[in-house]
């Protein structure tokens, strides 16, 4: 279909399309996976889809691309998501 | 082929509309308002299919051109003066892009004070832009122009927009006969668009994201090689026009009697024309004097130019001032001749916010270098014919 390339600014989706920008985060989200009510909020919430659904409901967070804004442990409603500053 | 006698303006909704876009987003401006309405007259007749997107700002009709083009449509608009100024972020956008849109710019002078007519500050403030921009000095010439530029926009290797340029009532409400081809004839010169990429919901893409520092210098880098590839496709363009259709303004720059010459007048646009006229007046005179009328400003043709210097010097005259230094056109002849050629330039302002320049007029300013070597930049209208 494509005949021919022009230079501009073009961006095709994939993962990482833009590197790992995990590596812009200062806080990191730490979850307490033992006290999770697995009501997926912060799932819901996350801008960057950086929260991973598992199959039972049960969360993990994607460091690779998590930019640690922490809005995932403000919505947190048993606040089992603590934010740590990077070393 | 048919002869139409029409207005600049008129010619040019003919020729958009020959052209075939899918999408035309305008607002109307005077001295642009009659392409509009033509266009609104030819939807209402159900002779213009694409459609046409009524749009409350300039700064929104190019945005809409842009999503069209970035969609995959083949696009026109016309604007002019303040219009133009007002779509200024958006005409960088659509060129970083490399979307092939199409745009008449009806040159109009900048206000205050509030005017209406002719001059070309309006477009040469918007030169570093990254439009091709060409400039027209018959209703001819306009006709054949804005069928060439789709041509040359959408060409694989240029996929920049092209403004096509004429002043303001001097040609936009002049009526002058004009050569059309069949719509047949326009459809085999010009065929349908095919883009190098379009936003389409079933194969996602984002354009103007974010870039780096280390990719960005790269694609203005693209942007300059698409203007020299439009150097070298923008003769070969017109010169298949020629063969098909017969009508011919020139290559980048329309050469009059300059074989021979001592002294060769540079303008464009209107006074491009006018100054045809005193050449040969000048000729009968004895004095050995020619025309370069600059069709393209972008790009710049510095080849041309540095030929025409090797046995003349040149007369500038510019219908646009760069406040604070001189005439646009004055300023970059020399600076493709520096260093290369030892010719005299000499730079004159006339014919600002629609002031006739009358050939008698460009004739007095020949006479000032040949017979009072007026160096310097004149400003002619303010100082001159005394």
């Amino acid at each position: 279909m494509k005949k021919y390339d022009v230079v501009t600014t073009l961006s095709y989706p994939k993962t990482g399309a833009m590197g790992k920008t995990g590596t812009w985060r200062i806080f990191r989200p730490i979850l307490n996976k033992d006290k999770c009510v697995k009501c997926l909020r912060c799932w819901i919430f996350c801008p960057e889809g950086a929260i991973i659904r598992k199959e039972d409901d049960s969360v993990e967070i994607d460091y690779n691309y998590c930019k640690g804004c922490g809005i995932c442990a403000r919505e947190c409603k048993v606040k089992v998501i603590t934010m740590e500053r990077e070393e | 082929m048919r002869v139409v006698v029409d207005t600049g303006n008129h010619i040019a909704a003919l020729a958009a509309k020959l052209a075939k876009p899918d999408v035309i987003a305008a607002y109307p401006i005077t001295p642009q308002t009659t392409i509009v309405e033509k266009i609104a007259e030819y939807v209402a007749k159900g002779e213009f299919s694409g459609d046409y997107i009524c749009v409350e700002s300039e700064h929104s009709a190019m945005s809409a051109c842009i999503g069209a083009s970035a969609a995959g449509a083949r696009t026109f608009t016309a604007t002019s003066a303040h219009g133009l100024l007002l779509m200024h972020e958006m005409l960088h956008w659509a060129a970083l892009a490399r979307l092939p849109i199409v745009m008449v710019n009806v040159n109009r002078a900048i206000g205050p004070g509030w005017t209406i007519w002719s001059d070309q500050n309006d477009s040469m403030a918007q030169r570093d832009t990254g439009w091709i921009q060409i400039y027209c000095s018959s209703n001819q010439e306009i006709f054949d122009s804005i069928i060439q530029a789709f041509k040359l926009a959408e060409h694989k290797d240029v996929q920049l927009p092209v403004m096509v340029c004429y002043d303001g009532f001097i040609l936009s409400h002049t009526s002058m006969p004009v050569k059309v081809p069949e719509q047949e004839e326009i459809d085999d010169f010009l065929p349908k668009r095919e883009p190098a990429w379009i936003l389409d919901p079933e194969n996602p893409v984002t354009h103007g994201n974010i870039i780096m520092p280390k990719d960005y210098p790269s694609i203005r880098k693209a942007m300059q090689d698409a203007q020299e590839n439009a150097k070298k496709l923008i003769p070969e363009i017109a010169e298949e026009w020629k063969e098909r259709f017969g009508t011919y303004h020139g290559d980048l720059i329309e050469k009059y009697r300059c074989e021979d010459a001592d002294y060769i007048i540079m303008s464009y646009a209107a006074l491009g024309a006018e100054s045809k006229v005193v050449i040969d007046m000048l000729r009968k005179k004895g004095k050995k004097v020619g025309l370069a009328r600059l069709r393209v400003f972008r790009p710049f043709p510095s080849e041309d130019i540095l030929s025409l210097a090797e046995n003349a010097d040149l007369i500038v005259i510019d219908r646009s001032i760069s406040i604070g230094f001189e005439g646009p056109l004055f300023t970059e002849v020399k600076s493709c001749l520096y260093g290369k050629s030892d010719a005299k330039v000499y730079g004159f302002i006339a014919g600002l916010g629609g002031k006739d320049v009358r050939y008698t007029d460009i004739g007095k300013i020949v006479d000032r270098v040949i017979e009072r070597k007026q160096d310097g930049v004149l400003w002619y209208d303010v100082e001159g014919g005394k």
